[in-house]
């Protein structure tokens, strides 16, 4: 293949180098040649978004099934499958209608029907996965004995950690009753859970931006310049 | 009727995605499957609403003489006819991402350093926002701050090699583990359920047309 | 009039934050030429996963969704090698797809890569026989919803354009029951969590996933009863490795990952020592 020519691989190393550095160089401050890297990036996304979409929805969801139908109204039984792909298609016109002004009233369709059919599945989902399983899995039975009967204490202590902090932290985020006296009390500890929460989730942040950073800062020095094997 | 009319297929639609959880067979079921598929295709035309859009603010922005740093959108612009050219008539049509096609090239040498070294950056801005931001005024905040030096210190090897005088059960990584499978589920289940709540309520006023702002103004 | 003296916690209050930055770069250079790699303790998320991959059967049908793009692919391309590798080596049938269209592009890396382990070389994979890449299609969770009950439909055609129906190994799949287990890998919206609300907990699908680090604190609640094993970022990431027996980058740059960490706990000490220090100072 072409681009496994030594002088388009190399070619093709350096222009990403220098892309990453380009775009490293905001940190000293920001710059024409970051400025023009981070155009090339916006541009060279959308349209990688453009033909991505293109090839892989368009063509075999919308394209290849309308052409099929129209054929099938000429010769063949009607393939009605193929001629009511033309419904989205429509819809799809005039979600692009709200580029031109005065026309853009037009994509309140195909908007209300994403916006129906994401509510509607949502709805349920998010009940069943997010709400009821997950309290399932915080009612559960907080003494725990081993097999030959001995209790086991520091399980059974880490089970009502986690129902008691579920159900504490719970109660802090009804805001409509006011956080005193036993209620207050309770959403406080609440708020500990919460803290503890968010400060492994800091974390991890911090662990999943550094990683980031090491696999560019591995293309350079190996990738690029060969420094590291 | 400009607004009557999305409402009701908004209402039309979630009521029959509703229903098929319960009733999955026809109809409702092979309704659910049909939009299914016409979300694909709406979904693939919103994608290009934006591309357009971008495209277009870009070209005015380049057209424009007033604006300062004009030539970016003529960047912008011409970026996005390279790779959309390539991809549409260089790159042998649907095989356009195998191995060995232009737009490949494109993807690996263009796309993929550029997009990752944005993101990696932000591992810099993490740190000095961190530094002069993150300050232990109050309990909680100093609560968070000790799970996240836990967390941190656990999740990589020199946690364990400083805890290695430890007993088996209480060195870095197993303190870590203990945070990330107890108090911090806590605490991310009562977000969760919160949250689910929250989305079931919106959807339901949504499906009713109580709530009507993404139709946007007259 | 004499210029007051700022101390020197003044100005490390005041800082560049270039300074900070060159820390961070060079302290995370440096471990990338010591070439060290050290054994870790695997997590229970992991250990659960490992041990559910290891009771899928060799020859299963098992369903790969790649859900990420490049900015993730430090974290998770080691994931999906390894996977790919333990594919390999108990001889799975699989069907990749994506949800993002990057997705299938990162996968075709990530095999590449597996099957240029030595311990592969005699290995013969045929394209549509052992595998099958359908790229990506667009609707988030409405894939997932129609993948429940036809995924002919849904994917009409492969990576390569190919129609499905003249490819041998989509012969016998008609939807999500067909297939023994999912491996899923996500960055983000759409990924792990769509996935177990439709596919494991609507279609009854058995799912491992690997998530990135960011998004790790909020797939751990689904662990246990949802999702039979979690890896969280590189860490997630090397841990598997180890496990598997299938080392890889991941566990290579832990090493770099821990001076990371403790260059910016460092820097929140410093700096809070700072502020309560500057505080003192004003309040006397």
């Amino acid at each position: 293949m072409w681009m496994e020519h030594p002088g388009w691989v190399l070619f093709g190393t350096w222009m990403a180098a220098l892309f990453t550095l380009g775009i490293m160089s905001f940190l000293y401050r920001d710059n024409p040649v970051y400025k023009f890297c981070e155009a090339v990036f916006v541009g060279i996304s959308a349209g990688y978004w453009f033909v991505s979409y293109f090839w892989q929805t368009f063509l075999p969801k919308l394209g290849d099934p309308l052409v099929a139908g129209v054929n099938s109204l000429f010769s063949g039984p009607i393939q009605w499958n193929g001629l009511l792909v033309i419904i989205p298609g429509i819809l799809g016109v005039m979600m692009l209608l709200r580029l031109i002004p005065g026309a853009g009233w037009l994509s309140r369709w195909p908007l209300a029907f994403v916006v129906g059919y994401t509510a509607g599945l949502r709805l349920i989902t998010f009940l069943m996965s997010n709400a009821m399983t997950q309290l399932q899995n915080s009612v559960e039975p907080i003494v725990r004995y081993s097999s030959t009967g001995a209790l086991l204490g520091w399980e059974s202590f880490n089970i009502l950690l986690v129902t008691v902090g579920t159900f504490a932290g719970l109660f802090y985020f009804f805001f409509s009753q006011e956080h005193k006296g036993a209620f207050g009390r309770v959403a406080r500890i609440g708020t500990w859970f919460l803290m503890v929460t968010f400060g492994a989730a800091f974390g991890y942040t911090v662990m999943g931006r550094m990683s980031l950073l090491i696999g560019r800062l591995d293309f350079l020095m190996s990738g690029w310049l060969h420094l590291v094997h | 009727m400009r607004r009557e009319i999305p409402t009701f297929i908004a209402f039309f639609v979630g009521v029959v995605c509703i229903i098929q959880f319960f009733i999955p067979h026809k109809p409702f079921g092979t309704l659910v499957d049909t939009f299914s598929d016409w979300f694909g295709i709406v979904a693939a035309f919103a994608i290009w609403l934006g591309v357009l859009n971008l495209i277009k603010v870009s070209l005015e922005k380049s057209l424009s003489k007033k604006t300062r740093d004009r030539w970016y959108g003529f960047v912008v612009v011409a970026s996005f006819l390279l790779i959309t050219v390539i991809g549409m008539f260089l790159s042998g049509g649907r095989q356009f991402q195998l191995p060995g096609t232009m737009f490949d090239y494109l993807y690996v040498n263009i796309y993929t350093p550029l997009s990752s070294t944005m993101f990696a950056i932000l591992a810099f801005f993490v740190a000095s926002a961190s530094y002069r931001a993150f300050r232990a005024r109050s309990w909680e905040a100093t609560l968070l701050l000790i799970a996240a030096f836990l967390v941190m210190l656990g999740r990589v090897p020199v946690g364990d090699t400083l805890t290695g005088f430890m007993p088996e059960g209480y060195r870095m990584s197993e303190v870590a583990n203990w945070i990330m499978t107890y108090p911090q589920v806590a605490g991310q289940r009562a977000i969760m359920i919160g949250i689910a709540l929250g989305v079931a309520s919106a959807s339901l006023r949504l499906i009713l047309g109580l709530e009507r702002s993404y139709l946007g103004g007259e | 009039m004499a210029e007051p003296q700022t101390s020197f916690i003044d100005r490390l209050m005041r800082i560049d934050r270039r300074v900070i930055f060159i820390f961070i770069g060079v302290a995370l250079i440096f471990p990338l030429f010591l070439n060290v790699t050290e054994r870790i303790q695997v997590s229970p998320e992991v250990q659960m996963l490992n041990d559910a991959l290891n009771k899928v059967p060799d020859g299963a049908l098992v369903l790969y969704a790649l859900d990420y793009d490049p900015p993730s692919a430090p974290e998770l391309q080691p994931m999906a090698v390894a996977a790919f590798k333990v594919a390999l080596k108990k001889k799975l049938k699989m069907v990749i797809i994506g949800l993002w269209p990057q997705g299938p592009q990162q996968a075709n890396m990530a095999l590449e890569t597996a099957l240029r382990d030595d311990r592969f070389k005699d290995v013969k994979l045929t394209y549509g026989v052992d595998y099958v890449n359908l790229g990506f299609q667009s609707g988030n969770e409405a894939v997932i919803q129609k993948m429940g009950s036809d995924i002919p439909t849904t994917f009409p055609r492969d990576y390569a354009g190919t129609p499905v129906g003249q490819i041998p190994i989509m012969k016998s799949i008609r939807n999500l029951g067909n297939f023994d287990f999912m491996v899923n890998i996500s960055a983000g919206y759409p990924g792990t969590r769509e996935w177990v609300q439709f596919g494991v907990d609507r279609f009854g699908l058995k799912m491992i996933s690997g998530s990135t680090a960011v998004q790790t604190p909020e797939m751990s609640p689904y662990v246990g009863r949802q999702l039979l094993g979690l890896m969280g970022g590189m860490r997630g990431a090397a841990e598997f490795e180890q496990i598997s027996e299938n080392p890889g980058r991941a566990l290579k740059f832990m090493v770099g990952q821990s001076v990371a960490h403790v260059i910016v706990i460092l820097f929140i000490i410093i700096g809070n020592v700072a502020y309560f220090a500057t505080r003192k100072k004003k309040g006397a």
